[in-house]
């Protein structure tokens, strides 16, 4: 192993770390607010609307995030769509992450009795309150685990991106392996720099579930 | 408008090649699935046992494959093993490593969790009765924790599919690949080919997926409510 070269490869690499980040969490976010907005949408059956939701998860859960990806970047502009690379990533995982997110914020509704819906209404909470103040806040809570679940999920799905040519951590070692064969080099460098975007995630995720185990209601 | 490509897959035989990419994928796809159920029953009887040594290793185990990308798991496999052992493993089998790697920890860990779910009084009475290690699991436990388990690995099986499109990245023709291939072979006499293409792509995988989730889905809910 040649530690002169690893180090040479280093600010590529941070490089590549901050973009896989940026893109990450952009999508992540965003993801968690389209499944927001997806289950509530679920949750109060708009007529249409429910349906167009529910076809959506169904579509981006059983397909895989590349050919998702391949079909934002090369196949959309045919039809006059066209869109930067980072914003294809950003939109794919948003999407992908969107469909995951709302099934484990179902999985969190469902494990709110109905009695806590009956009383908030019968208190004279109006559909709306009762959804913001009432159950939201218990069904975040008891989807944590499924939610830090897909954030490591996401996170990791991230590695796909290099096929759309957005220099992410796995476009860097790729590029660099084909050009100068250091490939162990490389690969090290690779598991290090996803080590350290994946593993704080990873022990958070476990500190935050067994912090909410104690604070769930009703048990 | 030009035509948007759906016509390209009719020429010829490029849907027949077509089916031929996803069924690589499939393939790879089911082996590992295999493997996967034979060996991850073991280790989940292995991570419930109880034994110190066993459990550390395998949470280091499971800890790698929550956080590797499978990707990064195809390349260390493929390029790296090339390049430290001088053995050349193809790109078939460095797949099939990987996502069997990656399944028995997924397998492992749903065993794990169903064995445990098995009430310990189960335990107690088989021991009680005198049976051994071997007639206890194969008698007793197994069985109860099968019902728990197919629909996991039924779910396992839709992941797994989804997964194998990566393996085009070491260079295995698979449908993705083909799909390029076709596309870059009619860029000149349908330049929007690729829109069709992916689509039809798409929606294969969507073909293939989606009955198998909503099987894995209607089991677990048929068998939970027992």
């Amino acid at each position: 192993m040649d530690f002169g070269v690893m180090q040479s490869y280093l600010p590529l690499f941070v490089d590549a770390l901050w973009l896989t980040m940026r893109i990450g969490w952009e999508g992540i976010v965003l993801a968690i607010l389209i499944g927001l907005l997806c289950v509530i949408i679920i949750h109060l059956r708009i007529p249409v609307l429910r349906h167009i939701v529910t076809i959506y998860i169904e579509v981006f859960r059983n397909t895989p995030l590349l050919i998702q990806l391949f079909f934002i970047y090369f196949a959309l502009p045919k039809i006059g769509i066209r869109l930067s690379p980072e914003f294809c990533g950003v939109l794919g995982l948003a999407l992908l992450g969107g469909a995951y997110m709302t099934e484990s914020f179902r999985s969190g509704l469902d494990n709110i009795a109905a009695i806590q819906t009956d009383s908030a209404l019968s208190l004279g909470m109006t559909r709306w309150q009762t959804i913001i103040h009432v159950i939201l806040p218990q069904a975040v809570r008891s989807s944590i685990p499924g939610l830090m679940a897909n954030l490591i999920f996401l996170l990791k799905e991230t590695s796909v991106f290099s096929t759309i040519s957005l220099m992410d951590l796995m476009f860097t070692a790729k590029d660099l392996i084909g050009m100068y064969a250091k490939t162990i080099e490389c690969l090290t460098l690779l598991v290090i720099f996803y080590l350290i975007m994946l593993l704080p995630v990873s022990l958070i995720g476990r500190v935050v579930e067994r912090r909410m185990r104690y604070a769930e209601f009703g048990d | 408008m030009q035509s948007l490509g759906i016509d390209v897959l009719l020429k010829g035989t490029n849907m027949v090649r077509l089916l031929g990419g996803l069924w690589v994928a499939v393939r790879i796809s089911l082996i590992s699935v295999a493997i996967s159920i034979v060996f991850g029953v073991v280790m989940g009887v292995i991570m419930a046992s109880k034994n110190r040594v066993a459990e550390a290793i395998c949470h280091v185990y499971l800890e790698i494959v929550r956080i590797m990308p499978q990707m990064v798991l195809l390349f260390i496999v493929y390029f790296g093993t090339t390049r430290v052992f001088g053995i050349n493993i193809s790109a078939e089998l460095s797949a099939i490593i990987v996502f069997s790697f990656w399944g028995i920890a997924e397998m492992g860990d749903l065993v794990r969790g169903a064995l445990q779910s098995v009430p310990v009084v189960q335990y107690e009475s088989a021991r009680a009765l005198g049976m051994n290690d071997y007639v206890l699991y194969t008698q007793v436990i197994l069985p109860q924790t099968i019902r728990r388990m197919i629909p996991l690995s039924i779910n396992l099986i839709t992941r797994m599919i989804k997964t194998t499109s990566l393996v085009m990245m070491i260079g295995i023709v698979e449908v993705l690949k083909v799909a390029q291939q076709i596309i870059e072979a009619n860029r000149k006499t349908s330049p929007n080919a690729a829109f069709g293409v992916f689509l039809i792509v798409m929606l294969m995988y969507f073909i293939i997926c989606f009955p198998i989730s909503r099987l894995s889905m209607d089991l677990e809910k048929r068998w939970s409510q027992n």
